[in-house]
């Protein structure tokens, strides 16, 4: 709730009582620039489409927003330059061009071909994603506008129609279709009511006001004929900018001119609200409104496995320009030495591939030849193996049952399917907090009223402590203590605890005492009563009656002020009506009475900002008594109470103390009478100040309110509950336990964010908080390097207590302010600060802007070069989800900003878990097998060539037939490793979400690391030298079969090929761990597939073929013995190593997935379910936030052995 | 919000439910083979078990087989060409028939296999492999055909190139040294038919193609063709077609089809036409028979038997290990955790 809006947010027609706080200090920037005729953007209002011939046309951007990639006709140039851009492709699309000249050691096709599909893959790839931003873009153009045509008369026109210059209707509930200038509203003074939950994530509304002055007539609602016929006006006005909070020009009418100020811009999706309906004239247009200034391209995210993929690419281009290196000299000495004497190769004559009498140039020649022969070693199909992968990992994700929320039927999307693997790798989760963790929707849960505790019900926390202390408990076989006065909850008699089965939306209280007018049997009902009536009356809505069903429903600045509303009607203490300066509330104040209405006179406001944390209304009620009411933060009201009036305060604090521990939300009340002449006094010199003009005014203000809110008597306390969504405080406990980080950044307040904090298990009792906070005054006042100074010494001292912790288990959290954020993000002291953040258990940052919240994920992201996750669900979210490695926005809510950033949406934060601990866990795995695999297997491939060409005299001369290489990569070995990128699974879902420990193979990245990375590509050398030095020995030089012919070399290759095709689909089964029928007829098809394409390749009439395999299997290889038992031999051999490696690993040191397959497979999860218990509560990582941790701390503070439980975690569950 | 709007919302949301199926929520039934000792155990018993009889019976098969191998390139240069190889070789006019003697070491059962063997000569050499067109060797039609075949494509008839046919480096070189074998005084009949794949003979070299123009240029390579007989029958020239994946190769010379008994001697009468001398190469005659897997060839057997006894080994070590150090299966003080906790 920004502070100085929030003072705006007021009825209409409070207005004038309340207008204590004028304009906001943009004013004065305003007037600073007003250079009235400087403004270069001159729109003429009401005639938009008439273009203007003798002067320049004004040339504004249509409305028509679009925020795909490509246009028609510049994708495929810029789609393949980026395409191209990747360094292997490049590689390739210069190879497959020089297949066209002499240097190629083989046909053009089998360099042509597998580019071809690769890249067009990628670009259809490419062209979808578009497509589907297109359609997106689509519906919002195509959103419905009420424009004015002429005479008065509106039509309805698709946003994309709207001009600038254009005269706009939007009624209530309607987003507003471009940047609008506010001319009048349904109200007659010109106010209006906007929320901006879609840019900056408030959900509070906001107050946009017309001109004064402009003597329009009354605004009618009538689409038909409005005043509007003859009215213009020019606007001059700044250009098209990003910031939201600006906005200077003026306006010209009737020969006046009016000044503008962002007071009366309304905002392209922004949603009119409590206002009938708006007239606006069009400033901003598409890509010039300032929400789509705000929107910058999102980044193209890659993964970290991917950005390590590419370094092992360099690698291998090393290896590769390496042997071909080697491949060129060889070749230049065998030219300068020896070939001279082969006279069979006619070397006098100088050919394209060497002319003796000039061995450099040939060996040069020869290393562009050897290039791109060895270029088998860059797998050309792993980029596309790998999107094809990701993207059906991406519809596992998006069709997954368990991520799909029933209440708004909104399933998972993962957007982008760059970045699966990387939601294996995450260790630190950056949230926002409200509309992620919070439904923004609170409820009355608890009060305490004269010092006594009322309600009954336990908050979400205290339950899902409960029940998490009962589960573990369960499996500690009872070694471990009690928690017999388990919080502060108490259970109703009947143990009917169905917490949802309130249907009253905020209001959740249940307490026998107090309902049903019960409260007046209680010993201090007038007490009680006192509390309800300023429930009732201290507060700043208005009620509103719901035209459907009649209900009265509140419409409050803050959704606590709702709360109370609804909690004091449920209490019997109805308000119903609001006049300019009274209040009037039905009362029940018998139990079989007809509520009797009572109007209060409203004195004087107080209003609430964040800086007073307080407000008071002056009133005087029915029977003449001048009364004041006052609400506000417990330690603001604490300070102010008469000496008379701290009756309740110990006992309160102490329930305060509860409420705080139970994630509540609390707030004092208390109340003071007041003399006539007392209030007539201090009334006259508020007055005074309020009409006064002077600088100070502001100041003199405070100070009186000050004055008179002084003196209090404490009447009680509330405790309402900031609902969290559903499922929150599991979940966050659940990703602590996988040993995630949790950063809280939200916009709210420090109270509320402390709040959350508490309620999500962030914060706990007992946590050490370090507040790095600078004074308001200081800020004001003090020069930037003394503030830089104060913040620095706050940094250091709290390091200090830190590494000076005397228990182990000392836990620290840090709660940062958005101001003091500025400072420590700076460049010379951010390292300083992300040091102290990453040694504290949670860190919450509160009242930080939306570029703030960015900054903070780069620091992070930057800092400590681990994997960052933003999530949110607000426009003031985007900046933080797009600089995250990986960006989430929650959906289902309204508003769609943060979701189209973002890389992956889900309907609730609690889809968090299983889509990080289960699919990224799986995805991760899949990725690294995957990848490793397929260097190796192209390792494995290439060497051999390597190796032949050696024995030709280093000539370039390949065994194989060209198609064998065609094929090999785009067909003969890709379907077993796609199967195994999408479908491997190395334990199951439910074993990843009980054993949270094993999402730390993921950002510990013990698959992906060079140790493995080497041993693959070491197993790939060694595959590759076994499978051609024995086969060259088995088939050379004597006869290989029973008939005496002598092995060619096709047949050698063939055979060769055949040997690697076993290898390495035996390899790749020995891989997989998780074998559907998907993979084993990948597999074995592979196998088989090959040899029918050697059979039937064969069979092809040699006009077709190469004809070098010409019948060669059924006629030459098949009969022979030989080929079947090199294969045989070869196959074993080269998967030897790796067997015996796996088979003592997974004997003498297995992992931890080994063991836990293997108990699956025993089936002790369910034989051995104690053991099964103990080992999932020790499956976790230390942490000290989430509730684990909670009832660690709590567990340990007993210390008792007394067991005693409370039933309430048993019959909840 | 009217209830027909909200209705069709409805049914919207509910479209957006993905659909259940084992595939999309990866619940398919699927093996997970698990590497237990047993299997461990098994698995290197049985590639033991397996193997070590295959090489037992490879070896085997291949101590059957006999081969003599005859090495004559340095003997049949007569003596007063010792010095200077290369003017004897490539003289047309001096006498290249050369006399050896071999004995049988033990009897060889027809069919005896007869070879040549060749030594650093660099079949495998690119331009040597491409020099060849293969379209020009099936088909007359094709008979100028002859763009891959450079440096030997076309011979300069009176100043018309004609195309050579089988035009290219290969059949340009073709070997030439002839062997005829007599056993006490009789002749022993090699026979050159049925040495090429059928493949060949039937398809890759056409019964229309006959020899034209070959050996016709100033340099003159290997051996001459009878220009009389289609390509399809000149087997030797199909054999040699056929390159091979190593320098060192060898081809099939012919047949014999009596057998041989040990100890014979046996008298070789051979014409030393082709030039390996200036390269360095060696040249073999080899005489062998055959077995199930081939030639001679230890190699297969050692192979099978080392790699058996690896795994044998293998088997034995993780028996051992199972038996005295084992580890219970999903024995949960193996994870992480719990082994963090003791260290």
């Amino acid at each position: 709730m920004a502070k100085g809006i929030t003072a705006k947010l007021l009825r209409s027609s409070l207005y004038t009582l309340t207008n204590i706080r004028t304009k906001p200090s943009y004013k004065k920037e305003a007037a600073a620039t007003e250079e009235l005729s400087g403004y270069p953007r001159v729109i003429n209002i009401n005639q938009p489409a008439v273009p203007d011939d003798t002067q320049q046309p004004p040339i504004f951007c249509t409305n028509y927003v679009s925020t795909t990639k490509y246009t028609l006709f510049n994708f495929l140039p810029i789609a393949l330059f980026e395409q191209f851009n990747r360094v292997a492709n490049f590689y390739f699309l210069v190879a497959a061009g020089l297949t066209f000249t002499d240097y190629a050691p083989f046909d053009w096709p089998s360099q042509v071909v597998p580019l071809a599909l690769v890249v067009g893959f990628s670009l259809a790839k490419e062209l979808y994603e578009d497509l589907q931003r297109h359609w997106q873009d689509m519906t919002a153009n195509c959103q419905k506008a009420a424009v004015h045509v002429k005479n008065g008369g509106f039509e309805t026109k698709q946003w994309r129609e709207v001009c600038v210059g254009d005269i706009v209707k939007v009624k209530k509930d309607e987003f507003f279709p471009a940047d609008l200038l506010l001319l009048q509203s349904s109200y007659e003074d010109g106010m209006s009511y906007v929320e901006t939950m879609n840019l900056d994530g408030e959900t509070n509304l906001k107050v946009k006001r017309a001109l004064q002055n402009l003597s329009l007539p009354a605004a009618v609602d009538d689409d038909k004929a409005s005043h509007f016929s003859d009215f213009l006006a020019t606007i001059r006005c700044e250009n098209p900018n990003s910031n939201l909070y600006t906005f200077t020009g003026n306006l010209e009418y009737n020969g006046h001119i009016y000044p503008l100020d962002p007071a009366q811009l309304l905002l392209r999706d922004s949603k009119l609200r409590n206002t009938e309906f708006v007239y606006g004239v069009v400033v901003f247009t598409g890509n010039d409104t300032k929400v789509m200034q705000n929107t910058t391209q999102s980044p193209s995210k890659r993964s970290e496995i991917e950005l390590q993929m590419d370094k092992i690419i360099y690698l291998l281009f090393g290896l590769l320009i390496f042997i071909s290196i080697v491949s060129a000299s060889g070749f230049g000495l065998a030219v300068r030495n020896t070939i001279r004497s082969w006279w069979y190769l006619v070397p006098e004559i100088p050919g394209e591939d060497f002319d003796i009498n000039n061995f450099v140039a040939s060996g040069l020649r020869h290393l562009v030849t050897a290039l791109m022969l060895y270029g088998y070693l860059v797998p050309i199909s792993l980029y596309v193996s790998i999107e094809a992968v990701k993207i059906l990992q991406a519809r596992f994700i998006n069709n997954d049952l368990h991520l799909y929320d029933e209440v708004t039927g909104v399933p998972a999307n993962a957007r982008t399917s760059n970045l699966n693997e990387q939601l294996g790798q995450v260790d630190t989760i950056l949230s926002d907090k409200t509309g992620t963790l919070t439904c923004n929707q609170m409820d009355f849960l608890k009060c305490s009223i004269a010092g006594c505790p009322y309600g009954k019900r336990p908050s979400e926390v205290e339950l899902a402590a409960a029940k998490q202390m009962a589960a573990q408990d369960e499996s500690s076989d009872g070694s471990l203590s009690d928690s017999s006065s388990l919080e502060a909850i108490t259970v109703t008699d009947d143990g009917n605890i169905n917490k949802k089965a309130s249907s009253i939306k905020g209001f959740s209280f249940q307490d026998d005492r107090l309902e049903h007018t019960n409260w007046l049997k209680e010993p201090n009902s007038d007490v009680i009563l006192l509390f309800f009536r300023i429930l009732a009356v201290c507060h700043s809505a208005i009620p509103e009656i719901s035209e459907k069903t009649g209900e009265l429903t509140y419409e409050a600045e803050s959704p606590d002020e709702g709360a109370f509303l609804v909690a004091a009607r449920e209490f019997g203490f109805q308000f119903i009506k609001r006049t300019q300066n009274s209040v009037v509330v039905k009362e029940r104040l018998k139990k079989d009475q007809e509520p009797v209405e009572k109007e209060y006179s409203i004195l004087t406001l107080l209003d609430f900002t964040s800086k007073r944390k307080r407000m008071s209304v002056i009133l005087r009620d029915e029977s003449g008594q001048l009364l004041m009411f006052c609400k506000g933060a417990d330690t603001i009201i604490f300070d102010r109470l008469a000496s008379n009036g701290k009756t309740y305060l110990e006992a309160t604090t102490k329930n305060l103390n509860d409420y705080g521990e139970a994630g509540l939300r609390t707030l004092a009340l208390a109340y003071k009478k007041l003399e006539e002449k007392e209030y007539s006094d201090w009334h006259e010199k508020f007055h005074n100040a309020q009409i006064s003009s002077g600088s100070n005014r502001e100041e003199l203000l405070e100070e009186l309110s000050d004055e008179m809110e002084r003196g209090l008597t404490l009447v009680g306390a509330t405790a309402v509950e900031d609902k969290l969504q559903n499922g929150v405080p599991e979940c966050i406990d659940r990703l602590a336990l996988a040993g995630l980080k949790i950063w809280v950044l939200t916009g709210d307040k420090m109270e509320t964010a402390i709040n959350i904090g508490f309620s999500c298990s962030l914060l706990r009792q007992g946590m050490k908080q370090l507040c790095i906070v600078v004074s308001a005054e200081m800020l004001a006042e003090a020069a930037k390097d003394v503030v830089k100074e104060n913040i620095l010494s706050q940094i250091t001292t709290s390091m200090q207590s830190i590494q000076n912790k005397k228990e182990p288990h000392a836990a620290f959290a840090l709660i940062i302010d958005g101001k003091t954020l500025t400072y420590a993000l700076e460049d010379d002291m951010k390292f300083k600060f992300l040091n102290l953040a990453v040694n504290c258990a949670s860190v919450i940052c509160c009242r930080v802007s939306p570029k703030q919240k960015a900054l903070v994920v780069r620091l992070v992201k930057e800092g400590t070069g681990r994997t960052t996750l933003g999530i949110g669900d607000g426009a003031n979210d985007v900046g933080m989800i797009k600089e995250a490695d990986i960006g989430i926005g929650i959906s289902g809510v309204e508003g769609m900003q943060a979701v189209m950033a973002s890389d992956f949406s889900i309907a609730q934060f609690r889809f968090l878990e299983r889509l990080l601990i289960v699919h990224g866990h799986w995805c991760y795995k899949r990725i690294s097998k995957m990848i490793c695999y397929f260097f190796y297997k192209n390792i494995t491939l290439a060497l051999t060539l390597f190796y032949f060409e050696a024995e030709t005299g280093f000539s370039g001369q390949m065994h194989y037939d060209d198609w064998y290489m065609l094929l090999y990569n785009v067909f003969l070995t890709s379907c077993p490793v796609l199967a195994l990128g999408v479908l491997e699974k190395d334990i199951c879902a439910e074993f990843c979400l009980q054993f949270p420990a094993l999402y730390q193979q993921g950002p510990k990245n013990l698959f992906f690391d060079w140790y493995r990375i080497i041993g693959w590509l070491a197993n790939g050398v060694y595959a590759s030298f076994v499978i051609y030095l024995v086969n060259i020995r088995i088939f050379s030089p004597e006869s290989f079969r029973k008939e005496g012919q002598t092995a060619d070399m096709y047949v050698i290759g063939t055979a060769m090929f055949t040997s690697i095709i076993w290898v390495v689909n035996v390899q790749i089964f020995l891989v997989s761990h998780y074998l559907t029928s998907v993979q084993l007829h990948t597999i074995w098809g592979s196998i088989v597939v090959w040899y029918l394409i050697v059979y039937i390749y064969g069979l092809m009439p040699v006009q077709w073929s190469a004809g070098n395999i010409y019948q060669q299997l059924p006629e030459v290889l098949g009969p022979a013995y030989k080929f079947y038992l090199s294969t045989v031999f070869v196959t074993i051999l080269c998967n030897l190593p790796y067997l015996i490696h796996i088979s003592y690993q997974r004997c003498y040191n297995p992992e931890d997935h080994h063991v836990l397959q293997e108990m699956k497979n025993m089936k002790k999860d369910v034989t051995d379910r104690k053991m099964w218990k103990r080992e999932q509560v020790k499956a976790t990582q230390e942490t000290e936030i989430g509730l684990s941790a909670r009832v660690d701390a709590r567990m340990r503070m007993k210390g008792k052995t007394t067991r005693k439980y409370s039933s309430l975690a048993y019959s909840s569950s | 919000m009217n209830p027909v709007t909200n209705g069709a919302l409805k049914s919207k949301k509910t479209s957006k439910k993905p659909e259940y199926s084992r595939f999309t929520q990866q619940e398919l039934p699927a093996w997970k083979p698990i590497l237990t000792p047993g299997w461990v155990i098994t698995s290197f018993l049985a590639i033991a078990f397996l193997f070590i009889p295959i090489g037992l019976v490879s070896l085997f098969a291949s101590e059957r087989v006999v081969e003599i191998v005859y090495r004559y390139d340095q003997d049949c240069v007569p003596e007063m060409y010792r010095g200077n190889v290369s003017a004897y070789i490539r003289n047309s006019l001096t006498n290249k028939t050369c006399i050896g003697n071999i004995t049988v070491p033990k009897k060889m059962d027809p069919p005896i296999f007869v070879y040549y063997q060749l030594d650093n000569f660099y079949q495998n050499h690119r331009r040597y492999v491409k020099s060849r067109s293969d379209k020009q060797l099936r088909s007359a039609a094709y008979e100028s055909s002859t763009k891959e075949c450079e440096p030997e494509a076309r011979f300069n008839k009176s100043g018309d190139p004609v195309p050579i046919v089988p035009c290219g480096l290969i059949a340009w070189s073709l070997f030439n040294d002839t062997y005829n074998l007599i056993k006490k005084d009789k002749v022993l009949n090699i026979n050159k038919k049925g040495i090429a794949w059928k493949s060949d003979t039937k398809v890759k070299f056409g019964s229309n193609v006959y020899p034209k123009n070959f050996q016709s240029n100033d340099l003159i390579g290997g051996g001459k063709l009878n220009e009389s007989i289609p390509l399809s029958k000149q087997e030797d020239l199909i054999v040699w077609m056929r390159t091979a994946a190593l320098p060192t190769f060898r081809k099939l010379y012919g047949k014999i089809n009596t057998s041989l008994e040990a100890h014979d001697t046996i008298t070789v009468v051979l014409e030393n036409n082709y030039n390996t001398y200036s390269f360095g190469g060696q040249k073999k005659l080899v005489l062998s028979t055959t077995s199930w897997i081939g030639g001679k060839n230890d190699f297969l057997g050692i192979a099978y038997l080392t790699v058996g006894g690896i795994c044998l080994f293998m088997a034995l070590n993780f028996i051992l290990l199972y038996v005295f150090k084992p580890r219970p299966l999903g024995d949960p003080s193996y994870l992480s955790w719990n082994r963090k906790a003791v260290n």
